[in-house]
């Protein structure tokens, strides 16, 4: 019987290493860009992550209109809650233009923030629960969230891309009965929270999925610029709605949910109880619903009522005016941050003193979270891949503007 | 009003000592409205980010981007977004730049983000970092011409779209 000599054998034969590519059309990433991983076995031995199969050139397409007409293009970052978006291009435009809205408009955009945000996780933790092979409570989730759906869609007409704020002001008023319609839908997202707490959080099988599994450290996480419930899953309470509050957020009675393990399972719980609290928000703002006008008394920047536009010749100019050259905010230049679903949203906007922007940067809180992924599944094994990535909350269109 | 408006002061504060430490490259100059802003010279950048990272605990960098004025000798104006996770502050940096070898010191040694945020503005800008880890585009393809957020760049402007390059025989492709 001859032996083979292992030494003489060419260096591939015994490698078993192979690279395989996820996506960027898989159905994990949901949404385009793509992985190629380097496994040994199942072990991942390295990740390479490339973007930009979404880019649409948001920046760029900013600079061309005037800042009215940037609002459509912010429901499409995080179309998972494109309210959010809409509020803080809105507010970045209005401290340079020194404006500060209406109590109803604040009420308004902070009720609309919190079920956005609300929404945002629904689908996170559904997709995420699917991913890992729970289809359950994907569907206990989207009840609820096609109710907000339906609260959207009376408010603005729209259901996904809202394009709802305007700068000072609203596109819409909330309709007669809006306060009765937003409470009727609250019992729904307390249910589906509470069923899928109970199928998921002492869920043996999640938990050996989840526990453990995409560990980032805290140090790692702050380097990474990591904000949202990914941080907060890994040990540090900054919430930008605490930290520099916005809106009113600092008169409003919530707290902020922390866990130190860094793990999926940390950011699962985390966003969990993120939805409580925001529940308790809403609660807050729906009991004291001011009334009063939606938009700023201001006429260079908020475009006169329909009503007025058809019979008088000023508020005819003035209109006429508003949509060609748009609203001029001074030159110079600011920086405004919001809480997003995922972290800290930032819009940087300089401003040339001209109806269009000089420039619009956004900070997508995706784009530095992805840029530790390879980080947070080396050495784990290909399936927990897919998990973390569901933990993150990847969503395309914010991640490549 | 917002009350981020209002500068902070113990922000103030710390630009007021970083001036004095770096005084021939440190300047205070125009920024983001309520918020304090410093201009650095790209030589003592490392430096003044070290510094602010040890001594000032700006342990985060929240954001870099970069503004394109095509009149000035150095055109572009990157900006990093610095915020501090202990002391709540928010600072700003602004360095002159332009497109030319080597380029700025990458931040990729003190914050693990500088990596993603330098690699999206060579793409979209040009401006190129010294010592950058892997120094590719991030949102355009290879083959993509020019940077496209550059001012002279134009919107209209179309290139190839690409498909997929020659791989391996694919079991679907029968052939």
């Amino acid at each position: 019987m001859t032996t083979i000599d292992l030494a003489d054998l060419p260096r591939d034969y015994l490698d078993s290493r192979m690279v395989l590519n996820v996506g960027p059309s898989h159905p994990a990433t949901h949404g385009t860009f793509r992985f190629s991983v380097e496994l040994d076995g199942e072990t991942i031995l390295q990740c390479t992550t490339e973007i930009g199969y979404l880019h649409r050139a948001f920046e760029k397409m900013a600079e061309q209109g005037t800042y009215t007409q940037v609002i459509p293009y912010t429901d499409r970052l995080n179309y998972c809650s494109a309210m959010i978006n809409n509020t803080g291009f809105a507010l970045a435009v209005e401290r340079l233009l020194g404006i500060e809205v209406t109590p109803r408009c604040k009420a308004i955009r902070i009720l609309f923030n919190e079920l956005s945000r609300i929404m945002d996780h629904l689908v996170c933790i559904g997709a995420n629960a699917v991913d890992i092979g729970a289809l359950t409570n994907f569907w206990y989730f989207f009840r609820p969230r096609e109710e907000i759906y339906g609260l959207i869609e009376a408010i603005c007409g729209a259901r996904l891309t809202t394009s709802f704020t305007r700068i000072g002001g609203l596109s819409a008023d909330a309709p007669e009965g809006f306060v009765e319609q937003a409470r009727s839908i609250l019992p729904g997202i307390d249910e589906a929270i509470a069923t899928v707490d109970r199928l998921l959080t002492n869920n043996r099988i999640f938990i050996d999925r989840m526990s453990g599994v995409g560990v980032i450290s805290k140090s790692d996480a702050i380097s990474y610029a990591f904000t949202g419930p990914c941080l907060r899953a890994s040990g540090v309470s900054y919430d930008v709605r605490r930290a520099q509050p916005y809106l009113g957020y600092d008169q409003l009675d919530f707290e902020i949910p922390t866990r130190t393990e860094g793990d999926n399972y940390a950011r699962y719980l985390v966003r969990m109880e993120e939805m409580r609290q925001s529940r308790r928000i809403v609660d807050q703002v729906l009991d004291t619903f001011p009334e009063g006008p939606i938009n700023v008394d201001r006429p260079d920047v908020v475009l006169p009522p329909k009503s007025r536009t058809g019979n008088e010749m000023e508020a005819l100019i003035r209109h006429f005016k508003l949509i060609m050259e748009g609203v001029k905010p001074p030159k110079g230049e600011i920086y405004h941050c919001t809480e997003g679903a995922n972290g800290e949203l930032g819009f940087y906007i300089v401003s040339d003193g001209s109806g269009h922007p000089y420039r619009v940067r956004v900070r997508p809180p995706c784009f530095p979270i992805l840029s530790a992924f390879p980080r947070m599944v080396c050495g784990s094994m290909l399936a927990d891949l897919v998990a973390t990535l569901g933990s993150l909350n990847i969503i395309a269109g914010e991640l490549d503007r | 009003m917002n009350d981020t408006t209002t500068k902070n002061p113990s922000t103030a504060d710390v630009a007021l000592k970083v001036k004095e430490l770096f005084a021939s490259t440190v300047r205070e100059g125009p920024g983001p409205v309520g918020d304090v802003c410093l201009w650095v010279e790209a030589r003592s950048l490392s430096d003044v980010l070290r510094h602010l990272k040890d001594e000032h605990l700006f342990d985060v960098l929240m954001d870099e981007t970069c503004v394109d004025y095509p009149d000035r000798p150095q055109r572009f104006e990157v900006i990093y977004n610095l915020y501090s996770l202990s002391t709540g502050n928010r600072i700003f940096l602004k360095v002159a730049a332009d497109d030319q070898e080597p380029g700025l010191p990458s931040a990729t040694h003190l914050y693990g983000s500088a990596d993603w945020f330098e690699r999206e503005i060579f793409d979209m800008f040009g401006v190129r970092f010294e010592n950058h880890p892997d120094p590719r585009r991030i949102l355009m393809y290879e083959g993509f011409e020019g940077h496209p957020l550059r001012k002279d760049y134009p919107a209209t402007r179309r290139q190839p779209i690409i498909g997929p390059t020659d791989g391996p025989d694919h079991q679907a492709r029968h052939g």
